[in-house]
Parts: C-alpha cells; structure tokens; sequence
C-alpha cells in the first residue's frame, strides 16, 4: 500500500505543467517516479476511478484526475458508487473511517 | 487604520462550475447576497481582503503540511484547478508582501504560522474573489488552515489565531477585510457529493451569529466528521473569524443546501466591534 504516493503523483499532475507535459509525453516513464503497487498502476493507467477511491484516494484529489481523464462529474461521481459495489469498501484514509462515506 | 471588516462564506467548486444546474431562483439570492458582500467590502474603505480558506491540496501536499500559513506574496494567481470545470478565467491578484510578513510577525507572538512567498488559488480561494472583488482590484492576502484532514488544529487554537489575526490587523495602518470560507456540512468530492445536514448546518450558524465562543468550540473532530462530513472540518475558518470579532453579533445573510454545489451556501457577516 502506497497510498501516499498515488495522491502525491495526483497532486503534482495537478498543479505542476512540466508533471502535466511528463504525462502527456510518456505517462509510462513518470509513473516510475513513484512507488506504486501493481494494482494502484492499473488504477491509475486504465483509469479505474472507483478503486482509485476504494484505495483511499482523497477526492479533493482524484476529482481532478477524473477530470482530466475526460469523466464528466456525473460520471465521476457514479463510479465511485461502482467502486464501492466492485471493490468493497475505502480501505486506507480519511475515508475508510465510514466504510465508504455512507454514514 | 484596524479590521474594517469580517464575514464568511462558502467556497465550493460547484458554486461556479455547476453554476446552471440549480434552481436559478435559489442561484440568484444566493450570488446576490455574495455580491452584497463584496459591495459591504468596498464600502468598508478595505484596501486589503485576508481570506482565511481551507485548500484542498493546491499549494500544500501531505510531505509538509502547515497547520497555518499566510501568503507573502506581491501577486497570486488562480484558479490551479481547469478553467472550464471551475467556471473561473485565469487572474493575478495583488498581494502586499510587506504587510503580509508585519502580519505575520505579528501573529507569531501568539500562533505559529508558517508562511509561503508563492500561493496558486484553488476554489478555495478563486470561487469567492470571483464575487467579493470581480474586478480583482483589491489587495488580497491568503491565509489557509489545514482542514483536509488529520492531524488537525484544534477548534480552540483556531479561535486563537483569529485572535492573533485580529490584533495582528489592529496594529497595521491599512484598512484590512477579513473573510473565511468553507463548509459547513458537505461531503465534496465522494460519493456522498450533495449530501447536506441542514440542521447541523443552522445550528452551527446559530452559535456562529451568536458568537457563542462555547458553542462554536465544543465540537469534537468525531462528531463534525459523523454530521458534517469531511468538509464539516472547515468550520476552524469560521472560528477564525469568531474569534477575530470575540464579542461581536453575526448576521446571517443567507443559507440554503443547493445539493448541485455540494454544501449548503452561506453568506454571513460578523460586527468588528
């Protein structure tokens, strides 16, 4: 689990252009940056929003990635809910602390 | 000159980039009350707007995550977030470095306060300037607390540092606005995206106009999150400015739950004294 270093590769596609133009070149060789599990690289590469949420990912967060995958926020939105049917619940987080965010 | 003036207000994405998919009925009394604020800043005489925001990881990641910071910058651009999803253009505002770090100095005598000579505008930021100073004709400087989530400030110590904030303010020449904007209950961003606890919301209000420094500090972290969501955490902004006006009535301007926008919108003032 490296929770941290999926939101940190996140956060600087976010907010930092030569991170963008890294993404956008070879997303492939960026992603050796960080240290990620083979199951947060699928996450991220296909991208599988809904286990991105599932691992923990905070949305502040991972509502820019959908974004800049091309999930409208209807979309975004629904597959979190797919996530949570297909993967269970938020596993690590601030999230997991309500199973999910149903309270 | 002091603190000319204080008030809070909501921050959330979708107050702009979903701007069309509320009722427009509701839309227009809420951006109306907005823009009335940003009218009661002008007419306060206020050369300067301190924004005490809660950022949702634009500027601050979790490698190196201040409890407080203040801008100190000459100038500030925003939104980071896509232009189109914000529903916000590209800007640069203008900061005052100089005043910011006599602020900062300031405050230090009573709250650590880290401080950032580079600051790129979230929502948290950008959604209300695009009301309170649409011209971006007026000095701002950012201010964030770290609400995002754990380890987080105490409610007491963010009451503290709008204390600090507020004697900070009154010892500076400038005439100095000071707004904070977040929550109250939501749950931005997760699957729960629209859910809004109304009551929790109005009875926090309550407390907030009342200025009941008992009540607006009593609750704890497990409860917020329990009935406020994630993005309850953002009442330490309101606090901040409770506590900047100890003493002093609120008035709320308005507050209704708009589920699109994800939060229940507020606008609300508090006398300086």
């Amino acid at each position: 689990m490296s929770l941290y270093y999926v939101q940190k590769l996140i956060y600087e596609l976010n907010r930092d252009p030569q991170v963008r133009s890294r993404y956008e070149e070879d997303f492939g060789e960026l992603l050796k940056d960080y240290d990620l599990t083979d199951e947060e690289l699928r996450a991220i590469r296909e991208p599988d929003i809904g286990l991105l949420y599932v691992l923990g990912v905070n949305g502040q967060l991972l509502m820019h990635y959908a974004a800049l995958r091309g999930y409208p926020w209807d979309d975004y939105i629904q597959s979190m809910k797919d996530g949570l049917d297909e993967h269970g619940p938020v596993r690590a987080g601030l999230y997991a602390r309500t199973g999910g965010g149903a309270i | 000159m002091s603190l000319v003036f204080a008030g809070v207000c909501s921050h959330a994405p979708g107050i702009t980039g979903r701007a069309d998919r509320a009722d427009p009925a509701v839309r227009e009394e809420f951006y109306a009350n907005f823009f009335r604020m940003g009218r009661a800043i002008k007419d306060s005489g206020a050369d300067t707007l301190l924004v005490v925001a809660a950022e949702h990881f634009a500027n601050f990641f979790m490698n190196n995550m201040p409890a407080y910071c203040v801008g100190m910058a000459d100038y500030y651009e925003g939104p980071i977030e896509d232009e189109e999803w914000l529903g916000i253009n590209r800007f640069r505002v203008n900061g005052n470095a100089g005043l910011s770090e006599r602020l900062v100095n300031h405050v230090m005598n009573e709250v650590d306060v880290a401080y950032a000579q580079e600051w790129k505008f979230d929502h948290g930021i950008a959604v209300p300037l695009h009301f309170l100073t649409p011209d971006y004709d007026l000095d701002v400087i950012p201010v964030n607390i770290n609400c995002q989530g754990p380890p987080l400030t105490p409610l007491h110590r963010a009451w503290k540092f709008g204390q600090a904030l507020r004697a900070a303010c009154d010892a500076q020449p400038e005439k100095i606005a000071l707004v904070g904007t977040g929550g109250v209950s939501h749950w931005p961003a997760t699957p729960d995206s629209g859910k809004i606890n109304e009551e929790w919301d109005r009875e926090f209000l309550g407390r907030f106009v009342a200025n009941d420094k008992d009540g607006l500090l009593s609750y704890s972290d497990e409860e917020t999150y329990e009935r406020g969501g994630q993005g309850g955490f953002e009442i330490r902004t309101f606090i901040t400015v409770a506590g900047a006006c100890e003493g002093q009535p609120g008035d709320l301007w308005f507050y209704a739950p708009i589920p699109i926008y994800a939060v229940g919108c507020t606008v609300a003032t508090m006398q300086v004294g």
